[in-house]
């Protein structure tokens, strides 16, 4: 809009198509490899050659595919339920906590409910899709009841939920074989999710979330409930003019989405760690990066079905370079943080049109 | 005497319509031109392009003589061209001067050292504004001032007024026309757009009528008549006669009995209005708005709780919902179409199915049938004449005049007891008005009753059966339309006794 001085100005853009969302997004990620590229040679390295490591040790090593299919499977889940909280405005930054809480009741039920033995996975997800859904829904309530901003109550509740689980696995439910790190006691064989021979991929919770991608994605686009959603997130006003009972709608939603991140809880604990452990292994940040995932899809849950695993990827070769180049571990949080820096600074070029020259 | 500003063969294009085709016009000094046309002419396209927000396809602007280059606002300022905006784009929480101050005041105090200027400018053109007010409690009108002063106190040679009125009261528009005969007087130019022809005959000396992005005629103050314009805008002879024939009243359809309700910064806004409404009876609700009008309406739409009194509908405690009162045949025309009527994101389609999307055919089961949107809107698309590329174009991408009608299609469809219509015609080109005129005339012969909230005192008095006016929010009346005098409305709107 404004001119700059230099013959760039900005045109607003009435509607952004298909073709230019994706170019622009594209562009986005570019730069952001760019810039942590930038990061590398400050460690030293050459960038390309560690693109390339990054690249050819996941994406042309099967050990690497199952690495990225692996981390792929939270960040599908939680990114699919953040797909749709974002797009009706609720904005749950708050998955890493459900994801824990998920992860607290799978476990608790796995520990402690005597069951038989073929009801107890599936027992197992329904608590831990319960405790995520309920905690989310938890700050759904607060919004509705005391407009608390979702914001701060779920970023809160992480905390909360962190705490819990230190509580648990350092008391009540320290295993009895312990030593030094803490963690719960081991499920039983019958209560971990099957996995692909010689990896850890628990392709059951691979398989629910795809489904569920699709699912949201055909209930958003295809159905009444989608259609008030819809309504809800795109123009408050409008819902409130038709009649649309918002808080409904909104405590449905934030259920769906809390009970997905419970569900990604579920998957880690009963698929790959078999025990309830510290919070830090339990997700390495996924109910964050989910957000960028989420972001890539833009409002679409089938998306995340390429965006998921795209993050996967980043997450997978970060892994490869602390193993391999010795970088800190914290070199996937830059990552992460950096593509999602540039893509919500991409959004200006999805709302204007760059124009050079007079 | 030379032009001032020239458009040479201006051409914008959009995806599915070309907004400005090959338009060409020109602006002298010392006068104002009206430009008028059909809703989604191109007309705000025009003049966005003059203020530097887009960029013509193709064509030439010339100022002073010479080709120059728009490519930004500050550019349009720079060159002397400025533009009150239909909506106003001022911060709520600062004052007048703050506002104005913006993006010209000196760095220190910015607001304080540009008072006196501010205050000779307005002095000058009969422009009466508070530079300490803040800006949230000023009315339509005074923002518009505010908007005005903003682009004189840049230098304004050109001033450009998009639909100035249509917020306005008609006092407000008066007190406007005022203004903009002052600085005709003193040699600025004018553009404005309206599409009310009594406005344009009293205020232009020259009209330009666009239509489907065309100049398609361009008339002298003395050639130009309301049935002349018309036809130019339309293609076609407009009628004015709208006369309503006394319909025989049927049974009572909504009753209200001292009606209480507070506002939304919780001040009493309906102190005790009572009145019946009857079935095949328009009942006009005048006054100056702020004085409990759209109070009133939300609370007949389910969306306002009442405080004290009762409110009928067909004999029935109204409910408390807006779902279960379109269910009960409630139609609402609301005031904010953006804001409330419209989900601006959703396509038309989409957005024509609001109300219905889940009932048959739109829905069975709780599954959309995507056909039956399209089959359902391709109908009312046409039966509106609503402008759209297709019907998969977000509404907000609409002009003005067609998101009003993709509004007026959806409420009106069907048979509705009550029409709840707030200024329906906001916004409208005439053949859209007459249309809507029409049908609710059309309605109220089949049996609707019809509340209709208007600052149009000529809408009102030409459609209504009975006139109630509103004041502090206190009800005058209804009276019967033969019993009243313009004179008596305008007194009762401002609070005097007739
Ligand atoms: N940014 C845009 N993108 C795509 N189409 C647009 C855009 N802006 C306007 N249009 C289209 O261009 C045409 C002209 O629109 P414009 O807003 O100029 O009409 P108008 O004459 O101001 O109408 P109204 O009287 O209803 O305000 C319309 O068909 C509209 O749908
Ligand atoms: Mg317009």
């Amino acid at each position: 809009m404004d001119d700059w001085g230099c013959g760039v100005r900005l045109e607003p853009l009435a509607n952004a198509s298909p073709g230019r969302v994706l170019g622009v997004t594209l562009a986005a990620l570019g730069l952001a490899f760019v810039l942590v590229g930038a990061v590398f040679v400050a460690y030293g390295q050459n960038p390309l050659e560690v693109y390339r490591l990054m690249l050819s040790g996941t994406l042309l090593d099967a050990k690497g595919w199952q690495e990225i299919l692996r981390r792929s499977i939270p960040l599908l889940l939680i990114g699919v339920g953040l797909t749709l909280a974002f797009r009706t405005q609720f904005y749950n930054i708050g998955a890493e906590g459900q994801l824990l809480l998920g992860a607290v009741l799978a476990a608790g039920v796995a520990l402690f409910l005597p069951l038989p033995a073929p009801l107890s996975l599936p027992a197992m997800a329904l608590a831990g899709a319960l405790g995520g859904a309920l905690w989310c829904g938890l700050a759904a309530w607060l919004r509705l009841r005391f407009s608390v901003n979702e914001i701060l109550s779920t970023l809160m509740l992480n905390y909360v939920a962190q705490s819990l689980v230190i509580f648990l696995i350092n008391g009540p439910w320290r295993g009895k074989d312990v030593r030094g790190y803490i963690y719960s006691d081991r499920f039983a064989e019958y209560q971990q999710i099957p996995v692909w021979a010689g990896s850890s991929v628990h392709w059951p919770t691979l398989l629910l979330g795809v489904l569920l991608a699709l699912v949201l994605q055909f209930v958003l686009f295809r159905t009444t409930l989608g259609f008030r959603m819809r309504i809800v997130g795109e123009n408050p006003g409008a819902a409130r003019y038709l009649g649309i009972a918002q808080g409904r709608v909104l405590l449905l939603l934030a259920l769906i989405t809390g009970g997905m991140a419970g569900l990604a809880g579920v998957g880690e604990i009963a698929g790959i760690h078999h025990r309830l452990i510290e919070p830090s292994q339990l997700s390495s940040g996924y109910g964050f990066t989910a957000i960028i995932v989420a972001w890539l899809a833009r409002g679409h849950p089938a998306l995340v079905l390429l965006t998921a695993p795209l993050m996967g990827l980043v997450l997978a070769g970060g892994d490869l370079l602390k193993v391999s180049l010795n970088m800190p571990f914290r070199i996937v949080d830059i990552f992460s943080g950096v593509i999602l820096f540039c893509l919500i600074g991409s959004e200006l070029f999805l709302r204007y049109r760059v124009r050079w020259g007079r | 005497m030379s032009a001032l500003l020239e458009l040479k063969n201006i051409t914008k294009r959009f995806p599915g319509v070309v907004a400005n085709d090959k338009v060409s016009l020109e602006v002298y000094p010392g006068e104002v031109l009206a430009l008028l046309g059909e809703n989604g002419a191109g007309k705000s396209t025009l003049v966005s392009i003059l203020y530097g927000l887009y960029r013509p396809d193709e064509g030439e602007i010339w100022v002073e003589g010479r080709p120059v280059r728009i490519a930004s606002p500050m550019d349009a300022l720079r060159l002397g061209i400025g533009l009150v905006p239909q909506h106003p784009t001022l911060v709520g929480r600062h004052t007048v001067a703050e506002n104005l101050a913006l993006g010209i005041g000196s760095p220190l105090w910015p607001a304080q050292r540009i008072g006196p200027l501010v205050e000779r400018i307005a002095q000058g053109y009969g422009l009466q504004i508070d530079p300490r007010a803040p800006v949230f409690q000023l009315s339509p009108g005074e923002k518009q001032r505010v908007e005005i002063v903003r682009a004189l106190l840049r230098g304004a040679k050109v001033l450009i007024l998009d639909e100035p009125t249509s917020v306005l009261t008609p006092q407000e528009a008066e007190a406007l026309f005022r203004v903009m005969r002052e600085l005709r007087a003193a040699g600025k130019s004018l553009i404005f757009i309206s599409h009310k022809l009594e406005e344009v005959l009293s205020i232009a000396d020259r009209c330009t009528v666009l239509r489907r992005g065309r100049v398609v005629g361009s008339l002298l103050r003395e050639e130009a008549s309301k049935p002349r314009l018309a036809e130019l805008m339309v293609g076609r002879s407009v009628s004015f006669e709208r006369k309503r024939q006394s319909a025989a009243l049927g049974e009572v359809v909504l009753e209200v009995d001292g009606l209480r309700a507070r506002s939304s910064r919780n001040l009493p806004a309906l102190q005790g209005v009572s009145f019946r409404l009857h079935r095949g009876e328009i009942l006009g609700l005048a006054g100056v708005a702020g004085n409990g009008q759209s109070e009133l309406v939300e609370v007949l739409a389910g969306l306002r709780s009442i405080e004290a009194g009762a409110v009928r509908l067909l004999g029935q405690p109204l409910p408390p919902s807006p779902a279960r009162l379109f269910d009960l045949g409630v139609a609402h025309i609301p005031e904010d179409r953006i804001q409330m009527g419209t989900v601006p994101s959703m396509n038309v389609a989409e957005n024509l199915a609001l109300r219905t999307f889940d009932r048959p055919p739109w829905a069975r089961g709780g599954l959309l049938n995507p056909r039956a949107f399209e089959e359902e809107a391709r109908r009312q698309v046409q039966a509106y004449a609503i402008a759209t590329p297709s019907l998969r174009t977000p509404s907000r991408l609409l002009s003005g005049g067609n998101i009003q009608k993709v509004i007026l299609a959806r409420e009106l469809a069907g048979q509705p007891q009550l029409i709840l219509a707030v200024h329906p015609t906001y916004g409208l080109d005439i053949g859209a008005t007459e249309q809507v005129h029409r049908v609710l005339l059309e309605k109220t012969q089949q049996g609707s009753a019809v509340l209709l909230v208007s600052e149009d005192l000529e809408e009102l008095l030409s459609l209504s059966d009975r006139i109630g006016v509103l004041y502090r929010g206190a009800l005058q009346g209804p009276f019967a339309v033969e019993e009243v005098s313009r004179e008596a409305i305008g007194l009762w709107m401002t609070g005097g006794v007739a």
